[in-house]
């Protein structure tokens, strides 16, 4: 093998005919560019997926009451009101590791302050629930353990709310009517926005969850219980041994509760973005292989026209694995140097991307790595056939080629 | 007396080409020994393109032996005939062959890229710039072949012949595509080559081109039918004042009221 001297050849070659070979590494380019954008954007989806799931809180068990069956008829999640804030005492008192409880009440109700009004859910819960869900207050308080063993009559309302009620004046001091009972409101929330599911976290009224159960929603029950755990790894046991103290508390009832964890519903949203990402992908890996078939094609039809100066080679001593391995630089170079430009215009395309829509692009070096890899092992996969066509020329025939 | 060059030693071609088997060389014996000035002449259809296709290494003879400088050329494979025609053989075509868009002095270099031992870049410029002073070239090694006249174009594809100085120089009617005073232009340049010692065997139809090499064959069904030494051989530069001569000569004519 000449290596040196056929580069030289295969380069010289690319070089005589530039606008060819631009438009040959145009497919290329083109798919290549594709995979990088569609890959940073599906990567920057994902990122932002897991940051909203993240804002959920970290490390978040929950309990939901299960399913009560009446008379042969099954009634759905929830149906069985079970769920006890002795049963929120216990696994705070009961199960290591637990970091916070908070019993979680939850109703919908028509709130009026200041003359105006507005429907929005009742969110009783404890003291715990704002380090739970990683929530901050902007202004003000939280109400106290005390308050929620009183009963009181205090709320911490959410950014949404305070607009519509107090709008242009601080909420904190007023007070706010439930079911026509007064609410001191001594906390505003830290506004959080949408969530993963879309609905506004910040329409909402948190109170203590007695006073929810006693005052407002006038029920004995909770919706549900939400638990923290110190750390992520400890979730599978915290999680198992929560349903073994129910279930004992229950003595040997049916099991009317449910347990999850909010990992399985990260893993779920993350599957999502990472089922698109994969897709998006696919459309591009089809286009990256589209362009191999264009350089194929290209080199095809160059082997053709260049017959008769392939002959010349030919004919001035140079072997067949010369030729092809002429003809096979030609279309690793030409697929190289596509990626390299593809992989500039894909970066350039998700920036752009993400200046014009605000869509968060994370560009991965592993998918600059795969996809300028894979640029080269199309070049030499599609450059082969044609190489071994030029190569299996017969010089006499090539030189008298029209 | 020295041993020859080329020994052709009962030659015989025959293709196959579907049914019919095509006869094309019927048995030619021939030795040329160094310094010698070949022309071979024939009909189309003579055997003439096959003969030179076999001494060009380009093709395998389908019967007898073909000793090329001391070499069984009918005992080797395609790419030990490559390594042939890089280091014993020139070619000189009629099309020039040269590569389009590729400068004179790279047309030049590209037999040395595909020789057996690496030569330096440095040494290929260096000996392509010679082979292009040879021909009369070497002020213009940057033109692209489509700046060159054919007869320019020519003495680029001899230096591209010469470069990896060869054995045998092979020429296929090197003068068809040229007008008369490019061609004398041309077999000038190869009379100059042939006296400093070059063996060369052209193909031709021109008896008045013929008549500037030393031999001449005549080629007809497959065989060579004569073989005779030219008497009263043109020189090249007398037959270009000849030609100037006339040509000065037919402008005071029509200059004249």
């Amino acid at each position: 093998m000449r290596l040196v001297a056929t580069t030289i050849i295969a380069l010289r070659a690319l070089r005589r005919n530039k606008m060819r070979s631009v438009l040959t590494a145009l497919g290329m380019i083109i798919g290549v560019g594709a995979v990088i954008a569609m890959v940073s954007i599906g990567n920057g989806a994902k990122v932002q997926v897991e940051a909203s799931i993240a804002s959920l809180g970290q490390n978040i068990i929950s309990v939901f009451p299960g399913t009560l069956t009446t008379g042969g008829a099954r009634g759905g999640w929830g149906s069985a009101s079970t769920l006890t804030p002795e049963d929120a005492l216990a696994i705070q008192a009961e199960i290591a590791g637990v970091v916070a409880v908070s019993p979680e009440v939850r109703d919908r109700q028509q709130v009026l302050s200041n003359g105006l009004n507005w429907n929005t859910s009742i969110n009783g819960v404890s003291p715990d629930f704002l380090s739970i869900r990683d929530w901050g207050l902007a202004e003000g308080v939280i109400f106290t353990d005390l308050e929620v063993r009183s009963t009181a009559k205090v709320a911490v309302i959410g950014q949404t709310v305070a607009d519509q009620l107090f709008p242009g004046s601080s909420p904190v001091g007023q007070t706010l009517r439930i079911r026509n009972i007064p609410f001191k409101i001594i906390g505003l929330l830290k506004p959080k926005g949408f969530n993963y599911f879309g609905s506004d976290q910040d329409d909402t009224v948190l109170i203590p969850y007695t006073s929810a159960m006693r005052r407002v929603a006038r029920r004995t029950t909770l919706s549900s219980i939400l638990i923290q755990s110190t750390t992520q790894n400890q979730m599978p046991r915290i999680q198992q041994e929560i349903t073994d103290l129910l279930q004992q508390r229950r003595q040997g009832r049916e099991p009317d509760f449910t347990v999850r964890n909010q990992m399985e519903l990260a893993e779920a949203a993350t599957a999502t973005s990472r089922t698109m990402t994969g897709l998006l992908g696919a459309i591009a890996g089809v286009s990256l292989i589209v362009g191999g078939i264009g350089i194929m094609n290209i080199m095809l039809v160059s082997v053709t026209e260049r017959t008769r100066e392939i002959g010349i080679r030919l004919a001035i001593g140079a072997h067949d694995h010369d030729i092809r391995l002429q003809f096979l630089i030609e279309a690793m170079v030409l697929s190289l140097m596509g990626g390299a430009l593809g992989i500039l215009i894909g970066v350039g395309a998700s920036q752009i991307v993400s200046q014009l829509n605000g869509w968060p692009v994370q560009v991965s070096s592993a998918s600059i790595i795969v996809a300028f890899v894979f640029s080269g092992a199309v070049g030499i996969g599609f450059g082969f056939y044609p190489a071994h066509k030029a190569a299996k020329l017969d010089p006499i025939e090539a030189l008298r080629f029209e | 007396m020295a041993a020859p060059i080329v020994k052709l030693d009962n030659i015989h071609k025959i293709y196959a080409s579907g049914e019919v088997e095509v006869h094309a060389v019927r048995g030619i014996s021939l030795e040329i020994q160094k310094g010698e000035f070949i022309a071979i002449m024939g009909s189309s259809g003579s055997g003439k393109s096959t003969l030179m296709n076999t001494l060009g290494c380009l093709d395998r003879p389908t019967r007898g032996s073909y000793l090329l400088d001391g070499i069984n050329v009918s005992a080797l494979n395609r790419n030990e005939l490559a390594d042939m025609r890089n280091q014993k053989l020139g070619f000189v075509f009629q099309g020039f062959n040269l590569l389009s868009r590729t400068s004179a002095l790279e047309n030049v270099e590209l037999p040395m890229l595909y020789a057996p031992r690496r030569i330096s870049a440095a040494e290929m410029r260096e000996r392509a710039m010679h082979s292009l002073e040879i021909v009369g070239l070497a002020a213009r090694h940057d033109h692209l072949p489509n700046q060159l006249s054919g007869g320019q174009q020519q003495r680029v594809a001899i230096a591209r012949a010469l470069v990896n100085r060869p054995q045998l120089l092979l020429a296929d009617e090197p003068t068809g595509n040229l007008d008369t005073k490019t061609s004398v232009e041309v077999m000038g340049v190869f009379q100059k080559l042939n006296d400093a010692g070059i063996t060369i065997v052209m193909v031709t139809h021109e008896l008045d081109i013929a008549h500037f090499c030393k031999r001449n064959l005549i080629v007809r069904d497959g065989l060579v039918v004569r073989d005779e030494l030219v008497v009263n051989r043109s020189i090249a530069a007398e037959e270009m004042k000849k030609h100037l001569a006339a040509e000065t000569a037919a402008k005071l004519t029509v200059a004249a009221p």
